[in-house]
């Protein structure tokens, strides 16, 4: 069974959560970047920023997965708020 | 014919029969390159080749023939969609599937035993009426159907009665089917290739080329070509092959996942479908079960599997099924499906002048071999997107004019 490291409660069963997509940003006067962030998130082949969340304990956090491998690099705590982190 | 039988069994010198030609040499230059050799790009060559006289076309594929998406997928031809604009667009596909045997001179074995999708509760029911009237509204054979009726389409079927999944009834498609993957890219490689079409296969496209807003150069592992108009139909990695030419696609990278048990006696007469289940099984014609198709949660540009799909695809078909319970697993796969934000493809124009998509097929592109091939082709001979594919356009996602055909896929096929 795959693991995932969350930040607040180490490595747990990969089944305990649940993924959130991509980090992306937006800017909801720039109708552009609107429609980016909602359809057009990254689809790279290799590492990939992005959300998670344990179900359990409500923890959201970001984690860097290489997306050919399945290789998780890091996992982390957002530091602010969301517009911070994208 | 008893004489022409008696004939050829006595002949010494038998002619071999050729089905598909080896890869000639790249030649410099095409009317139309197309990137990818899956079902999609090779009825795409047929139709330009047969319907438009276009001849002088390369298909370019990286692996073997037909062996991506094609090869993995678990065969449901259906129209039961959502919207007028699907519905009307798969019902041609499964109507094209019913004359393709015949039309290529290929048996692709085509069989129309219909698609019954189960309801376990009764928000599935409602949904179901909806799906019905719609679906009746655009002259698809489509109807819900009482718990009774579903045991007489499907009398092996776990109904659990009084228990957590009950059946309480379902929605019967009776247009739904399936067809030998395989065969149906074969067919469409063989008379295109008849026609001068030409199939490159072990030929990777690395780099597209273009000036202002034309695509001038195809570069692959085997040489430069210039192309008058390209198709793209690279299957799980057409965001890749995108960015390649230098845009980006609304697609994610999701495997999808898959099995099949040894071979049983026919019992499983219908496609059987369970959305809360996320499983559905069909019998092939070999007595196989196939089970599909479990998407992986997060994002991969990967074909490995996971037991945690396997488990979960076993558990929904014993539910079904408990009598499956001895049977071995023969084969299990993944492939890597091209996931659009609202489940419907992306067919037509890009960007560039010169350089169409036929994109985004997920989970649900094999029905629409046929069909999409044909709208191509037409797209690339007249330059002209045909109004039965014109909601599908790209820039849907930038007009807010989603497809959302989520519903209709919850089961992946
Ligand atoms: C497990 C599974 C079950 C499915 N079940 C169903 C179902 O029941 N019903 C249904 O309708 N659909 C189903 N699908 C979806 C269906 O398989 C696909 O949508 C369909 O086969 C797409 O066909 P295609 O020709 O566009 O792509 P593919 O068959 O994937 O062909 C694309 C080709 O492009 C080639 N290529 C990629 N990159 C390059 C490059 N750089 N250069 C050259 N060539 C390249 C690939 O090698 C590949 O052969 C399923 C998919 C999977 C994975």
């Amino acid at each position: 069974m795959k693991r995932l490291t969350c930040p607040m409660n180490g490595p747990r069963d990969i089944t305990e959560f649940q993924y959130l997509g991509p980090l992306r940003s937006t800017r909801a006067e720039d109708p552009s970047a609107v429609t980016r962030h909602l359809f057009y998130a990254g689809n790279p082949i290799g590492p990939l920023v992005e959300w998670w969340r344990h179900r359990p304990s409500n923890t959201v956090f970001l984690a860097e997965r290489h997306t050919g491998t399945d290789r998780i690099i890091r996992t982390w705590l957002p530091d602010g708020s969301e517009t911070q982190n994208a | 014919m008893p004489f022409a039988l008696l004939r050829y069994g006595l002949r010494r010198a038998h002619r071999p029969f050729d089905d598909i030609p080896p890869t000639p040499p790249l030649r410099q230059s095409y009317d139309v390159a197309i990137i990818g050799g899956g079902g999609h790009g090779l009825a795409a060559a047929y139709y330009l080749s047969h319907h438009h006289g276009i001849r002088s076309v390369a298909v370019l594929e990286k692996g073997y023939l037909a062996g991506g998406n094609t090869a993995r997928n678990t065969t449901t031809i259906r129209s039961n969609y959502l919207t007028q604009a699907s519905i009307r667009f798969y019902r041609e596909a499964v109507s094209l599937f019913g004359t393709m045997s015949q039309d290529l001179g290929f048996n692709v074995m085509f069989s129309q035993r219909g698609q019954l999708t189960l309801a376990h509760s009764e928000a599935t029911m409602r949904s179901f009426h909806l799906r019905a009237e719609m679906g009746k509204h655009a002259g698809t054979g489509v109807e819900v159907v009482d718990a009774r009726t579903v045991r007489e389409l499907c009398p092996h079927l776990n109904m659990d009665e009084g228990g957590q999944h009950e059946v309480l009834g379902g929605l019967w498609h009776k247009d739904g089917g399936t067809a030998r993957h395989d065969a149906v890219a074969w067919g469409y490689a063989k008379r295109a290739a008849e026609k001068g079409v030409e199939i490159h296969q072990r030929t990777t496209v690395t780099a597209i080329r273009s000036q202002g807003d034309r695509v001038t150069e195809i570069v692959t592992d085997r040489g430069t070509i210039r192309a008058g108009q390209v198709l793209q139909a690279a299957g799980g990695l057409n965001g890749q092959i995108a960015e390649l030419a230098g845009f980006p696609l609304p697609i994610r990278c999701f495997p999808l996942q898959a099995m099949v048990t040894q071979p049983l006696k026919p019992f499983l007469h219908t496609l059987v479908s369970s959305a809360n289940l996320h499983t559905y099984l069909v019998q092939s014609s070999r007595g196989e079960i196939v089970i599909g198709g479990g998407s992986d949660p997060y994002q991969l540009a990967s074909t490995r599997s996971t037991f945690d799909q396997k488990e979960a695809l076993a558990q929904g078909a014993l539910h079904l099924f408990p009598f499956l319970h001895n049977v071995r697993l023969l084969r299990q796969w993944a492939g890597i499906t091209d996931m659009t934000p609202d489940y419907s493809p992306i067919m037509g124009a890009s960007p560039l002048a010169n350089y169409w998509l036929d994109a985004g097929w997920g989970t649900w592109g094999f029905k629409a071999t046929p069909v999409a091939g044909k709208y191509m082709a037409e797209t690339i001979a007249t330059g002209r997107v045909p109004d039965i594919i014109a909601p599908f356009a790209l820039d849907r996602f930038d007009r807010f004019a989603l497809l959302n055909e989520m519903g209709a896929t919850a089961a992946s096929h």
